[in-house]
């Protein structure tokens, strides 16, 4: 009977239905496990010394101040950006839609790098969603129940992504290594220009997940003369043990067409 | 002497969702490795404290509570913990005689075994460990079988359980 599970699980991918009410059955003790880190998260914010609460306020507000004027050029960037695209014939760019999601578990086995997210179907999560933090892409949906998902991480053992240069726009496959700091860039062959210190962002090919978000920076390369490719390591750009908050993207929504420049 | 079987029932059941429970808590980095199987030494000593109310069935269903709750292939753990459930029922006489560090034996065994399956399910899947440090588990769950079989057994006794 349990081989019978197992094949059903591993080669036909069958038992969707039962595995959403397990589930659903084991949200709660997920939930129970966390609440020690969420009263550490909340005496966090709840309980502070006054004099800290004004400096983080003022850093907050010096931030702010620089991303304000960073961003001030962006909406008439945006639009040059769109024009230049409708001259070029190429799709409007999609603009994606995100949901903030707060991690309450990780899984217990050191091989699987599985997250446990506080939101599930009934927040309109889907599987094969992607999911970035604040530096970089984490990972993707491979499983949602009612209240809860399930996130693969990219250093995952059994997961790869599309990644290209930023610098030069090589195109790769990113593998997960099963180690949380590395991935390693499958089939480079030897004389590709690629190098130590290059950012490498989704290429968005698989159709899973959106353009240009950052993935990794290599941090090795080795050319031997012997093999055939180079071997290449990247470090993922995102803190993928260390974020709590992180952000799910809706790749879905295209964006609505920016009003073309009066043309003279 | 004995209890309803509602009451057993609870008490079982309740334990197990401690041991879940424990088994899910974020542990620091150092410590990942050697996770003890709580949910695997309930098993075993329910089935050698009960072996006429605990058994495979029983394993089997936490077992699949368990994979629910790791990630893990839907019957990896229910596999592996029904294997271990008949081990301990067929050793369960002798065990019992056993002195502690003669328990700690065994179960050092029994756990190496349920860790050993789960690898080779894994394997299937592609993402089995590269090392042998998939063994630590059974080491720290042996060091910590006196402490469970002491609470447990606190426990049973206390609610008069047989």
């Amino acid at each position: 009977m349990v081989v019978c599970l197992i094949t059903a699980d591993l080669r036909f991918n069958s038992l969707g239905q039962t595995r959403a009410v397990l589930d659903n059955l084991s949200a709660p003790v997920i939930w129970v496990a966390d609440i020690p880190a969420s009263l550490g998260a909340w005496r966090d914010t709840h309980i502070r010394a006054r004099g800290q609460l004004l400096e983080d306020n003022e850093r907050l507000r010096r931030e702010n101040l620089l991303l304000q004027g960073r961003s001030l050029q962006m909406a008439s960037l945006q639009a040059e950006n769109t024009r230049l695209r409708g001259l070029l014939n190429s799709t409007a760019m999609l603009r994606n839609d995100v949901l903030v999601a707060e991690l309450i578990g990780v899984s217990p086995d050191p091989v699987r790098h599985q997250l446990v997210l506080n939101k599930g179907a009934r927040d309109g999560v889907y599987v094969g969603q992607p999911l970035i933090d604040a530096d970089g892409l984490m990972g993707q949906v491979i499983d949602v129940s009612e209240l809860t998902s399930r996130v693969l991480l990219l250093t995952d053992l059994t997961h790869s992504l599309p990644v290209q240069v930023n610098r030069n726009g090589i195109r790769a496959i990113a593998e997960g290594t099963g180690s949380l700091d590395a991935l390693e860039i499958q089939h480079i062959s030897a004389t590709t220009d690629i190098q130590q210190g290059d950012l490498l962002v989704s290429s968005g090919l698989g159709g899973r997940f959106p353009v240009g978000y950052p993935v990794g920076e290599v941090v090795l390369v080795q050319r031997d003369p012997g093999q055939p490719f180079a071997r290449v390591v990247a470090r993922p750009s995102a803190a993928l043990n260390r974020s709590r908050h992180v952000l799910l993207v809706f790749v879905e929504v295209p964006e609505e067409p920016v009003p073309a420049a009066p043309e003279s | 002497m004995t209890a309803g079987n509602a009451l057993v029932f609870t008490v079982v059941a309740f334990s197990f969702l401690v041991a879940a429970v424990l088994a899910v808590v974020p542990l620091p980095q150092w410590l990942l490795w050697a996770r003890p199987e709580w949910i695997a030494l309930f098993v075993i000593y329910w089935c050698i404290a009960l072996p006429h109310r605990v058994g495979i069935f029983t394993a089997l269903l936490v077992g699949l509570l368990l994979d629910a709750l790791e990630g893990a292939v839907l019957g990896q753990n229910a596999f592996s913990l029904s294997v271990l459930a008949l081990c301990s029922l067929l050793v369960y006489q002798r065990l019992r005689v056993f002195s502690l560090w003669q328990q700690c034996g065994v179960v050092f065994l029994l756990i190496g075994l349920h860790q050993l399956l789960g690898q080779w399910v894994q394997n299937l899947e592609g993402a089995g460990a590269r090392s042998l440090l998939f063994l630590m588990p059974a080491v720290s769950s042996a060091l910590l079988w006196p402490v469970i079989l002491h609470l447990l057994r606190g426990t049973r006794r206390y609610y008069r359980i047989s």
